[in-house]
């Protein structure tokens, strides 16, 4: 077992970013006068020659990022999600996506958990988003270690990536499990149960672990699996554990529109796997001011809003 | 410039409007007045200015340009192909299902593209990345972009300004093709964005003006952005909106409209003339 490490995802990006600085030239770090916010500073202190400040132009950044692509550049751009996904979406969409040039987004303070400025900046759409640009791989990592190995996979892969990172400390998953490999497209199993399955994503995957212990003390027992690639999705994966308990609850701090429960939804419809199936996501509204986790909390997205949605689901089996 | 270089060069130009019009009717679709107004624009790029090689369009070292006015493909396919980068003949499936030669430029598909395009603002952007990697790699290349006068209007457009001069991309050249004309009528009366020499001296270009027509003065224009250093060039070039063809030129309605059979017929008659004239002369 490693430390456990409480960690915003946004500063083991950070980390991780400066870290690759060194063994990857071709690297290229932009950002929208936030560095300090998306962690992109701790890459500009290392790499000051390769990092590029666009100031507050989103929409120039993205079209900057893609003419480095086309010249052999591999760049980063990062900035809030509301603001690359959001603002600069359709951006994305033609000088990135179409062209399929090999662009990382970074989307950092994304979901509720932004708290204090309050739902102009508080991105609850951005998988919906990313994930309908063809050939857009989008990920989400759950805790430090996994946002370590997503940047490294992310900087990897030939093509372009969107990765959703959070504002606040979360908690540590990882560190139990020290040898899960991360590979984009496969989904990691948590833990193994016959009961229901919870399929997470960010954030949520430790809320649906505690979620997990909860119902164990109720004698039920879940499957847990991390999501932190929604796309391309592990399909097998999900509808496997939806055969196997015949409930499955989606959890993730995004709208329900769009994102992981209508991913892992649609998988099931076209597997033909008719699991009863229930959503903890942010419901079709606009978040609000507060403190992040209270707002995690008010928004019904902790491990018992899972354990209670996961109840519904087994009583409907 | 001798006599006989500019001939050669404005056969060239006039060679490229009969591209235009030819793929414009074949597909019955497409914006045959800024290909038009853009002839001598993208003649003068791809016959003198940019360092390229159609045998090796990927080749690491050459010259980018990018149609950040995308719209004006058809320009640039018949640029491309009368140098060499793919077969004329392509020109029939202009914009058909299944052809490289998409409605506006495609990278992936068409041989010569160095970026994707077509919505406005984006392409000049794209190029300023192109000129940051070659500023990072300390390489001799250089980036041309090209823009329409409506397209300035985009916000976007002025980011990109902002970046180039902050950056001191001397190894960037914007050309703006100042034909007066967009979709919804002069660009004055639309949005009136002018007076453009002012604005993006003020935000830090060397700006030249020059006619866009004339070879003579693109020379002069193109040698002294090339000799600029620590700051992005535009040429502000003074165009005619459907150049060449008597019936479009400085008519709104042929931004982007395809030639009926008669109308066409008159508009290849012109061109054959122009020519003639220039082949006799």
């Amino acid at each position: 077992m490693a430390e456990a490490i409480k960690k915003a995802t946004r500063e083991s990006f950070g980390m991780a970013l400066a870290e690759l600085g060194d063994t990857h030239p071709e690297l290229v770090v932009l950002d929208a006068d936030l560095a300090k916010a998306t962690q992109t500073l701790l890459f500009k202190q290392k790499h000051p020659e390769r990092f590029f400040d666009c100031g507050i132009a989103e929409g120039n950044m993205i079209g900057v990022a893609a003419g480095l692509a086309a010249a052999g550049k591999v760049p980063v751009a990062a900035t809030f999600a509301m603001f690359s996904a959001g603002r600069a979406y359709e951006q994305i969409r033609n000088s990135v996506g179409y062209p399929h040039l090999n662009v990382k987004v970074v989307g950092t303070h994304a979901g509720v958990s932004v708290g204090e400025d309050g739902a102009s900046h508080q991105c609850l759409e951005d998988l919906a988003l990313m994930r309908a640009v063809p050939g857009m791989v989008v990920l989400c990592p759950a805790d430090h270690y996994e946002t370590v190995a997503a940047v490294k996979a992310m900087i990897d892969y030939q093509g372009p990536v969107y990765l959703r990172l959070g504002r606040l400390p979360v908690e540590s998953v990882y560190h139990n499990y020290p040898d899960m490999p991360f590979t984009i497209g496969k989904g990691n199993t948590l833990r193994q149960g016959g009961d229901v399955a919870l399929i997470a994503t960010g954030l949520e995957v430790y809320e649906a672990l505690q979620a997990a212990e909860l119902l164990a003390g109720e004698g039920i027992q879940a499957t847990v699996i991390d999501i932190h690639t929604l796309k391309p999705l592990d399909a097998e994966l999900v509808t496997e554990a939806a055969r196997a308990t015949g409930a499955v609850v989606t959890a993730e701090e995004h709208s329900r529109i769009g994102g992981l429960g209508d991913a892992v939804g649609a998988a099931l419809l076209d597997a033909g796997c008719a699991a009863a199936f229930e959503r903890v996501a942010v419901n079709d509204i606009f978040g609000h001011s507060g403190k992040g986790m209270e707002l995690v909390d008010e928004f019904g997205l902790r491990a018992k809003d899972i354990a209670a949605a996961a109840k519904r689901a087994i009583a409907r089996k | 410039m001798e006599q006989q270089e500019r001939k050669e060069l404005q056969k060239i130009a006039c060679q490229l409007r009969l591209d235009v019009l030819e793929q414009v009717y074949t597909a019955q679709s497409g914006h045959p007045g800024g290909a038009l107004s853009s002839a001598e624009l993208l003649t003068w790029l791809y016959w003198k200015e940019l360092r390229v090689d159609p045998s090796e369009p990927k080749k690491a070292d050459r010259d980018r340009f990018v149609l950040s006015k995308g719209h004006s493909s058809p320009g640039l396919y018949a640029a491309l192909c009368r140098r060499g980068y793919f077969d004329p003949a392509l020109l029939k499936e202009f914009r058909a299902s299944g052809s490289v030669l998409q409605g506006h430029p495609d990278m992936k598909k068409c041989p010569g593209v160095d970026m994707t395009s077509g919505s406005l603002g984006q392409g000049v952007s794209a190029a300023c990345g192109m000129a940051l990697a070659a500023k990072l790699d300390g390489a001799p290349w250089r980036v041309y972009t090209l823009l329409g006068d409506g397209e300035i209007e985009e916000g976007q457009v002025w980011e990109a300004a902002m970046f180039s001069a902050h950056q001191k991309l001397d190894n960037l050249c914007w050309i703006v093709d100042c034909n007066g004309l967009q979709i919804d009528g002069t660009v004055e009366d639309v949005a009136g964005p002018g007076p453009l020499d002012q604005k993006l001296a003020s935000f830090g270009f060397a700006v030249e003006q020059a006619d866009g027509h004339d070879f003579d003065d693109l020379e002069r224009a193109f040698a002294a952005v090339r000799a600029e250093q620590g700051r992005p060039s535009v040429i502000l070039a003074r165009t005619v909106k459907g150049k060449g063809v008597s019936f479009m030129e400085n008519q709104v309605g042929w931004h982007g409209a395809a030639p009926n059979g008669e109308q066409y017929a008159q508009a290849k008659a012109e061109l054959e003339a122009e020519m003639a004239r220039l082949e006799v002369e």
